[in-house]
């Protein structure tokens, strides 16, 4: 992928790049702002800088002490997710959170304060961050922890990058006695079904998602299948932990962009229907390694490009408890009846353990992700008829999979919006941000660094 | 190789070859001339799995600390059986075609240093009767081009000198492997476009340990490089002057 582009591969945007390669270097001096990314898996502009520059921190990909004891990990910044649980998994610990994709940076993960199927037991990757050091423009370096710059700490998780360049980060891992987890899959037939499955499992499994058969109408409205499962018991200590991490790798590939023709309402509804009755009405168990339960996607290297060169939008919303039924419904509905429904649907309860950050996106409701293949003006006015519908039910969007939301629309999600825009680095930005604030707003230094600044052109042109 | 001093560590290259060394648990002795990025590097050797690392900040173009380098190395370590000469500079043809200064810094890095620690290192392998040399040269030694010559003169020089370390060194056991990488996406090509014949530092690392590995004479990583350089010096010079390379 060129650094061009983000998970999603829309929007497109100009931009120059610099890698960073050492932790103790001074930032790049570059005209105009700045923006860390790392492995670029935020599916809409939050890792994107148009007219500006990407700090490319794959390079910044040092370990930097483990203790094997405590299971407390200190790395630099741009260490991948998959470089941790090789280092970790044979000496028997886990990732406190991860997402579904191992291909992510510590401070990707910390800047989007990501969850995963523990959000009800664990909460976000952000609760388990010790500390980490923050080098900001200016050239100063903060250590920031709960009890050391709080304010810097809060702000910076899920701070988008912009409160400065993370470079390297301290996380306490969670252990484990083996590397597979027990996964029952239980079939539920519409969004009842679903609430219901997910009250009676949350007490007694760690993790928990749902994929929901998107086409599914009326009576049958969100149906899907519901994984829930915790690490196996210790009567399975005994397979191998040590070759624990072999299955990582990437057995297959989408080698190029496919034509757009792939991917129709047929196709989709074909995936949908045998996804769903291949488990034919019962619910199973069996034990699978962490990596296909946690990672199924990461199997097929660069699965984006199965939605052909114009991309596709991601939207993942949540919303509370009290308005969550109805909100579901028509997020549904309204998906299954744009043009083309969404591919891999997933449904998830998010619990009430609070994040560190401003910031975070996670708060207590169901969570929803869609995917839908980019076919112009139509899907863009769909994304934000469901950006709409999560607003009027009092939920919120993830800027990490957002390339849609409006300005007003931010401003009502993100109610810590304001202190936050004081820790922003004035020589940061991003795409995203200029876009959910297009008044001149939190960016003060633009104004003052005269030319260099990104010209009002550049922000009309992103779509 | 499991006492190993790596000359140059926080190059890309030998960075890559460092994790894949510690990943086999080797002991390893880093040397380059910033101490916070060596530290850097090894304590990331370190909880990659390395069970002794060391590290000393020193700019090698100071021929006359190798001996007491070499020493050191060896008491840390407890001897040694490798050693990887990763440290050299690119240069800048033009600005070492206008000034000697330049040019002499290219070939004091690449060529004097390098064979100052082969000669302190290849005395000391000989008298164990064991151990592997491995150095970088590069592709840029097989021929000399208007482009890069003073560059390519000393990786060609490093090359035969190589050679004649390897003939010396075979009746004692001693492996001296010339490991020549193509294009490398590394901090010391930053600043040139990329293209398809670009390698990663980690696929030019594991070409290199697999080459010390089968104690290998002269490698080129990736191997496609045998193939271009093969048609690159068989071009006769009269042709080749006219060339624009």
């Amino acid at each position: 992928m060129s650094p061009s582009d983000s998970w999603g591969r829309f929007p497109r945007v100009e931009q120059r790049t610099r890698s960073l390669v050492w932790r103790s270097d001074a930032l790049p001096k570059v005209d105009g702002p700045v923006l860390p990314h790392g492995l670029g898996r935020s599916y809409g502009d939050s890792c994107l800088n148009a007219g500006g520059t990407l700090l490319l921190t794959p390079g910044l990909d040092r370990l930097i002490d483990f203790d094997a004891a405590t299971g407390v990990v200190r790395c630099e910044a741009g260490v991948s997710l998959d470089t941790l649980l090789r280092l970790c998994v044979p000496r028997g610990w886990f990732l406190p959170v991860t997402p579904g994709t191992k291909f992510v940076t510590v401070g990707g993960a910390i800047a989007n304060d990501v969850h995963g199927k523990n959000h009800h037991r664990a909460g976000t990757f952000g609760r388990h961050v010790r500390r980490f050091e923050l080098l900001r423009s200016d050239g100063s370096r903060r250590m920031c922890a709960p009890d050391e710059n709080p304010d810097w700490f809060g702000a910076t998780i899920g701070g988008l990058g912009l409160t400065g360049l993370i470079t390297w980060a301290e996380v306490q891992l969670a252990p484990i006695r083996n590397p597979f987890v027990m996964q029952e899959t239980v079939p539920f037939d519409n969004l009842d079904g679903f609430l219901r499955v997910s009250a009676e499992s949350e007490a007694d499994h760690d993790f928990t998602m749902s994929w929901v058969d998107c086409l599914a109408r009326g009576k049958k409205l969100g149906r899907g299948l519901f994984y829930r499962g915790n690490f196996a018991p210790s009567q399975f200590e005994r397979l191998p932990l040590a070759k624990s991490h072999l299955s990582h790798g990437t057995g297959l590939a989408v080698p190029m962009d496919l034509p757009g023709f792939c991917l129709n309402r047929l196709s989709v509804s074909a995936f949908n229907f045998l996804y769903y009755h291949r488990q034919r009405g019962r619910p199973s168990r069996q034990l699978v390694h962490y990596d296909p339960f946690f990672y199924p996607l990461d199997s097929v290297y660069g699965w984006n490009r199965i939605y052909g060169s114009r991309g596709f939008l991601q939207f993942q919303c949540v919303v509370p408890h009290a308005t969550a039924r109805d909100a579901l419904k028509e997020l549904l509905e309204r998906s299954a009846r744009g043009g083309l429904p969404s591919f891999l649907s997933v449904l998830k309860t998010f619990g009430d353990l609070p994040s560190p950050g401003w910031m975070s996106f996670p708060r207590p409701g169901f969570t929803l992700a869609l995917d839908f293949a980019n076919r112009g003006e139509k899907t863009w006015r769909l994304v934000e008829e469901l950006d709409r519908v999560t607003r009027e039910a009092g939920g919120a969007v993830y800027p990490a999979k957002d390339a849609r939301m409006s300005p007003e629309s931010f401003a009502a999600y993100f109610p810590q919006r304001d202190r936050f825009a004081a820790y922003i680095d004035p020589a940061f930005s991003s795409s995203f941000w200029r876009r959910v604030n297009p008044v001149s707003l939190p960016m003060p230094s633009l104004e003052g660094r005269g030319d260099s600044a990104v010209p009002p052109a550049s922000l009309l042109a992103l779509r | 190789m499991k006492k190993v001093i790596i000359l140059g560590a926080t190059s890309a290259i030998a960075q890559a070859t460092v994790r894949l060394l510690a990943a086999r648990g080797a002991s390893l002795y880093l040397v380059g001339r910033n101490a916070e990025n060596l530290e850097a590097v090894a304590r990331d050797a370190a909880t990659r799995g390395a069970p002794k690392v060391e590290f000393r900040a020193l700019d090698l173009n100071d021929c006359d600390a190798h001996a007491s380098l070499v020493e050191r190395a060896w008491q840390a370590l407890g001897g040694l059986d490798g050693a990887v000469l990763a440290h050299g500079v690119l240069g800048d043809q033009d600005a070492s075609q206008r000034s000697w200064a330049a040019a002499e810094v290219v070939l004091r890095t690449n060529f004097l240093s390098a064979a100052s620690l082969l000669t302190e290192l290849a005395n000391r392998f000989e008298a164990q009767k064991a151990g592997t040399l491995v150095v970088i040269s590069s592709v840029a030694g097989d021929r000399g081009r208007q482009s890069n010559y003073v560059y390519g003169a000393s990786k060609g020089a490093l090359t035969v000198f190589l050679q004649g370390l390897r003939n010396r060194l075979a009746k004692s056991g001693v492996a001296v492997v010339t490991v020549k990488p193509g294009f490398v996406d590394t901090p010391m090509t930053a600043h040139v476009p990329k293209n398809k014949l670009f390698a990663t530092p980690e696929q030019v690392a594991k070409g290199l340990l697999r080459a010390a590995d089968g104690r290998k004479n002269e490698v080129y990583v990736p191997g496609f490089w045998a193939l271009i350089m093969l048609i690159i010096r068989s071009i006769p010079e009269p042709v080749f002057k006219r060339m624009k390379l």
